[in-house]
């Protein structure tokens, strides 16, 4: 076989035959891929094809300032392949995944563990890194947090107040979301994918209808295009106004933390008024939409938007105000441009590091094509960078919502779906509210699932949160993580 | 036979109130936020809620766990019946008795490390390990306080010290011990009653293995030692030596009530502070203190 020399090249919300994405062998495409990731490409997905012969490798990666997407996957391989992540650091999770499911060993990654196997009812973490001396003291949180939140578990080491090393085990809530698309879709697939991660449904459930909609080579009616963009800003909207007062109220910062609470209902009241729930499950459908905004509805929508905007706006303000808050926020949990592209963080945390990263405007499919989100980008890379960031884009969705209710789209917002294609890969990426939601999806000979990989932006981010509480206090854990809001189910799958 | 009964109803009077304090301050709290907030008396449902729980133990505990939280009771509730209570004075007085109160302050709060510390768990090492940190500085700016007393009135026992104003350092000795009283009793800026979070705890870490009786032993305390601090700076700033028993305790009560809102207010407005933070604030206590001293022994003087 005569090596290809370049990926094959797609943008967000396309396919490519599966024959025609070209295949290296597997030194040939983990030197190919480190080669594009040196050369602007940045990993999106990397997981494993099982064959009879052995397990193929593929390989998502994306060139955000060429707006282009490339795949590449390798030869079928046995046992074991040189690690990527020696030289790049971003492939560490995804190796790990990768050996977890596959089998396949990454010979010298560096600290290759499992990722979310479960053994016997919990997840197998493994060895945890340890320092070791007199002074040095290991404080192990979690998976049973004293906050009703996710389970994962945190295990710090320290000396006296300052850590000198986080590592993060998850895997609490594997529930076998991946394995049980093989085949699919089922009929209870659509429900299963709106809750990968709650508070993330638009984003996930439009990436999962993209793909089925691209299998089947339908054009989604423009109208449903329209909603769910606008879906996911209002879902970006609550979960942002969420953060910023639970950054508050760990802080102790009482009028910031009571007022965002009840503006985030507000915003998640908004949804419910578009679609009859609060996370917006039922709303999109391969196809398109189920429920439809009239001019009525639109026009209540944006007067309640902009009462909500201007309740936030007030109570950012206060946050912003505040010496006490800002004390507390600045120059704790940073991380730096170049650790963030380093470890291909995404979304707003790679935007509050100053990376120019969004999907929206990289990679824009659905409505976004035809309005473009600006990016908001914040330098810093801190707690404060990442709750100014939360605050930006809120500003940027209530006016994108507002310029897209002034012009809708017309039309349908429901058409039928055709039966997908056979042995094509697709992919698609949205830009959910923490970063950068990825499927993918390849099928058999009949148009079934035959792998589907999801990534979630968390899976990318956790290892940023690890970073930032290097050399910071360990009472400054709890800002640092409420100021990636990182998702666990997400992750768990 | 009088003696005995004054005493009992002093101690019964600081028993049943200083549980208010605390939901005073949460109402106060709650307006701010535009909520409605816990009901006042939500200390007095949970204290009767926990006294009739059972209690859990660890495997790895000792009595120290259980004895700690009563001594600890104990003693706060003997170092606030050495507080005078307008001309009736104190309900037991001796020369020397501030050091006694300093000290009594200083075992409940060994006792409470100490039952923590029993418990070999990483988070309340890690309180206690703050707490006591942070004691040294508060430690140093109460004894200052007392100091200033004893300079400005002459005497070494707390009835006749804290019978006059504390004169012309009145209002530096008020912040200093407003700021001890903040840090000593857990409250924002040093620390945050509500919060779930382990890793920032201070006090509340240390109690988290406890339960039944006991918590509701070191709830009370906490209250308790709440009440004690408001009283000892108002008897501090204020002179209610001349006033007898019933406008004494009419004024202590309010003052009391002005020094709860006082921190649901601060509470409300403020974020807390970084723990690298918190002795540069305990330090400017001390020495709002310290030059309340040096008014006090130098400012007399023509």
């Amino acid at each position: 076989m005569n090596a290809p020399r370049e990926f094959f090249q797609l943008s967000n919300g396309t396919s490519v035959p599966w024959a025609d994405v070209p295949a290296w062998p597997v030194d040939e495409f983990i030197a190919a891929t480190a080669a594009a990731l040196e050369h602007g490409g940045r990993l999106c997905a990397w997981f494993g094809v099982p064959e009879n012969s052995g397990t193929r490798l593929v390989a998502v990666i994306a060139y955000d300032s060429e707006n282009t997407l490339a795949v590449g996957r390798s030869a079928p391989v046995v046992k074991s392949y040189p690690s990527l992540t020696l030289r790049h650091p971003q492939a560490h999770l995804f190796e790990r995944e990768v050996w977890e499911q596959h089998g396949l060993t990454p010979e010298g990654h560096p600290w290759l563990k499992p990722v979310r196997r479960q053994d016997g009812g919990h997840p197998a973490v493994g060895e945890f890194f340890q320092v070791q001396g007199g002074e040095v003291h290991e404080v192990s949180v979690g998976p049973v947090h004293a906050g009703v939140i996710e389970p994962g578990h945190f295990r710090f080491q320290c000396n006296g107040e300052d850590v000198l090393h986080l590592e993060i085990a998850l895997g609490y809530q594997h529930r076998g979301v991946e394995e049980a698309l093989a085949g699919g879709p089922h009929r209870a697939t659509m429900s299963q994918l709106e809750t990968v991660a709650g508070d993330t449904t638009i984003g996930h459930a439009t990436a999962y209808a993209t793909i089925l909609e691209t299998l089947a080579g339908t054009e989604t009616p423009l109208r449903a295009q329209w909603l769910r963009a606008i879906a996911l800003e209002l879902e970006r909207l609550a979960n942002h106004t969420g953060d910023l007062g639970a950054l508050a109220g760990d802080v102790a910062f009482l009028p910031t933390s009571a007022a965002c609470g009840k503006i985030r209902g507000d915003f998640l009241n908004l949804t419910a008024l578009l679609c009859g729930n609060r996370f917006g499950r039922g709303l999109i459908r391969p196809g398109g939409c189920k429920h439809d905004l009239e001019a009525a509805r639109g026009a209540q929508l944006l007067e309640k938007l902009r009462m909500a905007l201007a309740e936030v706006n007030q109570a950012a303000e206060w946050l912003w105000d505040s010496n006490s808050v800002r004390a507390r926020f600045e120059f704790t949990g940073t991380v730096s441009p170049a650790q963030a592209a380093e470890l291909g963080l995404v979304g707003l945390a790679a935007r509050a590091s100053g990376l120019v990263r969004d999907v929206r405007f990289d990679h824009p499919a659905g409505w976004h094509r035809f309005a473009p989100v600006p990016v908001a980008v914040w330098p810093g890379g801190d707690v404060f960078a990442r709750a100014r960031m939360r605050w930006l884009e809120i500003q940027r969705s209530a006016k994108f919502i507002e310029e897209q209710l002034a012009t809708p789209a017309e039309g349908e917002i429901f058409a039928g779906l055709g039966a997908s294609a056979g042995d094509t890969l697709a992919v698609a990426l949205v830009e959910g509210w923490r970063g950068e939601v990825c499927h993918v999806a390849l099928t058999d000979s009949a148009g079934k699932f035959r792998r589907y990989k999801i990534v979630d932006a968390s899976f990318h981010n956790w290892a940023g949160l690890a970073l930032a509480m290097r050399n910071q206090a360990i009472s400054d854990f709890p800002i640092c993580n409420k100021s990636f809001n990182l998702s666990y189910c997400g992750v768990d799958l | 036979m009088t003696t005995a009964l004054e005493i009992l109803l002093k101690l019964a009077a600081w028993l049943l109130l200083a549980p208010l304090l605390p939901g005073i301050i949460n109402k106060v709290k709650a307006w701010v936020a535009g909520r409605r907030g816990p009901p006042v008396l939500q200390l007095y449902y949970d204290l009767a809620k926990l006294w009739h729980k059972g209690v859990v133990l660890s495997t790895a505990v000792s009595p120290a766990h259980v004895i700690g939280p009563a001594m600890a009771w104990v003693a706060i509730a003997g170092a606030a019946l050495l507080l005078p209570v307008g001309q009736t004075g104190a309900s037991f007085a001796f020369r020397g008795d501030a050091l006694l109160f300093v000290y009594l302050l200083a075992f409940a709060r060994f006792c409470i490390a100490l039952a923590a510390l029993d418990t070999g768990s990483a988070f309340e090492g890690m309180g206690v390990a703050r707490e006591v940190s942070y004691a040294v500085l508060a430690e140093a700016a109460i004894i200052t306080a007392l100091l200033t007393l004893c300079v400005q009135s002459g005497t070494v026992s707390l009835a006749t010290m804290l019978a006059p104003s504390a004169g012309a350092g009145a209002a530096l000795l008020a912040a200093g011990l407003f700021g001890v009283l903040l840090a000593e009793n857990c409250r924002v800026p040093f620390d945050d009653p509500n919060t779930h979070l382990e890793l920032t705890m201070v006090h509340e870490v240390m109690v988290l293995d406890h339960s039944g009786p006991p918590l509701a032993a070191i709830l009370h305390g906490a209250s308790l030692k709440l009440l004690l601090f408001a009283v000892l700076l108002t008897e501090a700033v204020l002179p209610l030596g001349k006033l007898s028993l019933l406008p004494a305790i009419g004024v202590l009560v309010g003052s009391a009530m002005v020094v709860a809102i006082a921190v649901g207010l601060v509470e409300s407005l403020l974020a807390r502070l970084a723990f690298r933070r918190v002795p540069l604030l305990l330090t400017t206590s001390f020495l709002l203190c310290l030059f309340a001293l040096l008014v006090a022994w130098k400012g007399g003087t023509p």
